[in-house]
């Protein structure tokens, strides 16, 4: 339903994006999922888009409620089949803006096959992942992007796998932007997500958001301010290099920045090269 | 290939879906035929993608559909399950084949039925139809799209490797006589616009994305605006409703053809490729005098439970051959609710009865019916 | 680079970045404070607003919103620069700030 926005003092100026009866939202104190709406929501008052032509797309977890609260088409489907959904929808209706905004989990779990496929077909998408390093909503499970030695509901004994190095895999599997933020930086991220939405074919951006009442708890890093200042003093920000380099692992910075910026024909403006059929046939009605 | 058709003459722009024997040809028939029609073929990763896929097109507006088999519609059930509370239309088919797991990728079975009704969690009703010919494929899938269009629910095409490989002539209507529904989508203004309010079909009406509704559309249970509720009434609510939307409308949904259920003392019941050899079987026992009906089952779910009721009353037992171990047997069996014997003709899979054995398990039927009567 | 001499604003105050020579567009570009309304029921008292704004503007209050969180207060509104950045930041869209019109 369409909401009515606040009227006095009290209006925000991104109430006109934001689901008010929905609002204070579910997130907890300092979660990097509201500064990333945040910053999502000004990089969307900025592209000058009609909001009416905007869609999301969300998956199950912490992240994937913000479908519920932006005042958009918004789509809260299955756990890591958002992409393909946004695939299905944003093919048959082209004009449609069309973005995802889900989880690590979400995205890259059980939902990594996806989302390699949708880079390589390069499908006109912009994909919002908030990576807070676990399964929030269910409370602090290990995912695919913990670091090493990180304890979670399922590691106790510390994560003995190695975590994902997302701009890495978004720049192999052909995504033609990826960057990757800090919740923190949200004017850098509004600069990125409105790149990326304005861009045409699979845009991906990455931030990096503190986890503090699962991940945070578990491993000692405080509260929100102490886990987001703890990243900012290990982060560094480097545009323009290679995706390897921004592997995340112990003894090393993490890496910030713009990695990839640029230009391939996407899926649609490569099938309509292919196909030569162009005229209507059966069923016609007649006259 | 009648499927493809089918689905193009009801209007279908969208297909998502990933190979597997034997519904391989409707995919590839759609890949060559879609361009030409201005709609989109995509071969997705996985059937999870191409269910997702299809939801995702149906919501911008367009008819969708998928075909699968066995281990695909496995995959599908969590996204079923979004599709049905969301009140998504589309069009799933699956030609089923040998099972479980792996099982006869290239022969025949009729072993998903139950799993087309129950094999999403949670509790919900669906429409399943079931063809029994490609004529039944080219005008069933039309049907199907339709009642999807109407009751905003996915609908599942449950057929199976013999009709999926027969080949035979099909006769195409002209495009003026073919019925076609579209959704209906909202005409009021979106401020005071509740999207999940229902009349008394209980069907809501529904925008696609890009309308200007700012549409919130998700799998949690929610109320009639369309935000999750986590309370037992709102689920309440939600799940009745969904259930009451099939089950009230059920007299325009189940289809069925009935052949020489007056005085019929058998009633076969039958449904997809078990139709021609029984309908075979019924006439050679009629020739011998024996008093066999026939009731075609064109619909499955929802079961048309009220004319299994009245023909309990009538007949003395009905014989269900399927080519599993007992699935819409139990259906028909809960119905007569003892006033009829039920006997199943099972078959593992793999192939379909022969008039023979069908005839046989009739003349079981009757001599147990004999025996019966002896005893009273 | 830019060390050096300190330079004082309209106000008087330091400014907190060093640089060599007054620039020469000083006096168009000082930004003048921004009015900033706190929707005090929205906050949840995470500290970022007060951690990060450059001027030191705002400070966590003593009181109560309705949930028992301590919404933030502005202490210092004169050092505002009109940044924005706390309401860019904000998790909750509980801070926004007005620009003041010359």
């Amino acid at each position: 339903m369409r909401e009515k926005t606040n009227a006095d003092s009290y209006r925000h100026p991104k109430d006109e994006l934001l689901r008010g009866s929905r609002i204070p939202h579910i997130w907890c104190p300092g979660c990097g999922i509201g500064s990333a709406l945040s910053a999502a929501i000004s990089s969307l008052q900025k592209t000058g888009i009609d909001y009416d032509q905007m869609t999301v797309v969300s998956g199950i977890g912490c992240t994937g409620r913000v479908a519920g609260y932006l005042n958009l088409d918004s789509f809260h489907t299955t756990h890591g089949r958002a992409i393909p959904f946004a695939t299905g929808l944003k093919l048959v209706k082209p004009q449609l803006k069309v973005f995802v905004f889900s989880g690590d989990g979400d995205l890259f779990s059980i939902g990594g096959n996806h989302f390699i496929h949708a880079a390589r077909r390069n499908i006109d998408l912009t994909i919002i992942c908030v990576n807070n390093m676990n399964y929030g909503m269910t409370g602090g499970q290990v995912s695919a992007n913990t670091p090493m030695g990180a304890r979670t509901t399922t590691t106790p004994y510390g994560n003995s796998e190695v975590p994902l190095n997302l701009p890495s895999l978004a720049a192999a599997c052909g995504a033609v932007y990826v960057a990757r933020w800090l919740s923190l930086d949200v004017r850098r991220l509004a600069q990125s997500i409105q790149e990326a939405l304005e861009k045409p074919g699979l845009s991906f951006v990455e931030v990096i958001a503190p986890c503090p009442t699962a991940y945070g708890r578990r491993n000692r890093l405080g509260s929100a301010l102490e886990m987001i200042k703890l990243y900012r003093e290990n982060s560094v920000i480097r545009n323009g290099v290679h995706p390897d380099e921004t592997v995340i692992q112990e003894g090393k910075k993490m890496v910030l920045g713009k990695f990839i910026d640029t230009q391939r024909p996407t899926f649609l403006e490569s099938l309509s090269g292919v196909s030569e059929l162009r005229e209507t046939m059966w069923p016609r009605k007649s006259g | 290939m009648a499927c493809a058709e089918g689905a193009l003459a009801a209007g279908c722009r969208f297909f998502g879906g990933y190979p597997i024997t034997p519904a391989t040809e409707v995919a590839e028939r759609m890949a060559g035929r879609l361009p030409a029609v201005g709609g989109i073929f995509i071969q997705m990763e996985d059937e999870i993608a191409s269910i997702a896929a299809v939801l995702g097109a149906a919501w911008g507006g367009a008819k969708a559909m998928t075909s699968t088999s066995g281990p695909g519609f496995s995959l599908m059930m969590e996204n079923l399950g979004l599709g049905i509370i969301t009140e998504t239309p589309c069009v799933i088919v699956n030609i089923q084949r040998g099972g479980p797991s792996t099982g006869l990728p290239t022969l025949c079975s009729q072993g998903d039925m139950m799993q087309a009704r129950w094999g999403s969690h949670g509790h919900y009703e669906v429409i399943a139809i079931s063809p029994s010919s490609p004529q039944e494929m080219f005008d069933f899938t039309i049907r199907a799209f339709n009642l999807a269009e109407t009751f905003r629910i996915p609908v599942l095409v449950m057929a199976d490797e013999v009709v999926g490989h027969t080949v035979e002539r099909v006769t195409i209507p002209s495009a003026e006589a073919i019925e076609v529904i579209d959704r209906k989508t909202p005409t009021e203004a979106p401020e005071t616009y509740f999207p999940y309010k229902t009349d008394k079909s209980l069907i809501p009406v529904l925008p696609n994305a890009g309308d200007g509704y700012r549409l919130h559309i998700t799998g949690l249970t929610h109320d009639e605006r369309g935000f999750p509720m986590t309370d037992a009434e709102t689920q309440e609510k939600l799940v009745k409703r969904l259930i009451q939307k099939i089950q009230k409308n059920k007299k325009r949904i189940i289809d069925y053809e009935t052949h020489f259920l007056n005085g019929a003392e058998i009633i076969l019941v039958t449904y997809g490729s078990s139709v021609r050899p029984a309908l075979k079987a019924m006439r050679s026992l009629r020739e011998a005098g024996i008093k066999v009906g026939l009731l075609k089952l064109n619909t499955i779910w929802p079961f048309a439970e009220d004319l299994i009721r009245k023909l309990a009353t009538q007949a003395k037992a009905f014989v269900v051959p399927e080519v599993n171990f007992g699935q819409i047997a139990l259906e028909v069996e809960r119905c007569a609710a003892g006033k009829a014997i039920t006997k199943l003709i099972p078959h593992a899979g793999g192939g379909i009865h022969t008039p023979l054995q069908i005839a046989t398990g009739v003349e079981e039927t009757l001599r147990k019916v004999a025996s019966n009567r002896k005893k009273r | 680079m830019l060390s050096g001499a300190e330079v004082r604003n309209e106000r008087n105050s330091v400014m907190a970045m060093k640089m060599w020579r007054k620039p020469l567009d000083w006096e168009e570009k000082l930004t003048q404070p921004a009015t900033i309304y706190i929707i005090e029921n929205r906050c949840k008292g995470c500290g970022l607003c007060v951690e990060f704004c450059p001027e030191g503007v705002l400070r966590i209050s003593e009181g109560f919103n309705q949930k028992g969180y301590h919404p933030p207060f502005v202490a210092e509104p004169a050092a505002c620069v009109g940044c924005h950045f706390c309401e860019e930041v904000c998790p909750e869209f509980a801070i926004h700030c007005k620009d003041s019109t010359r």
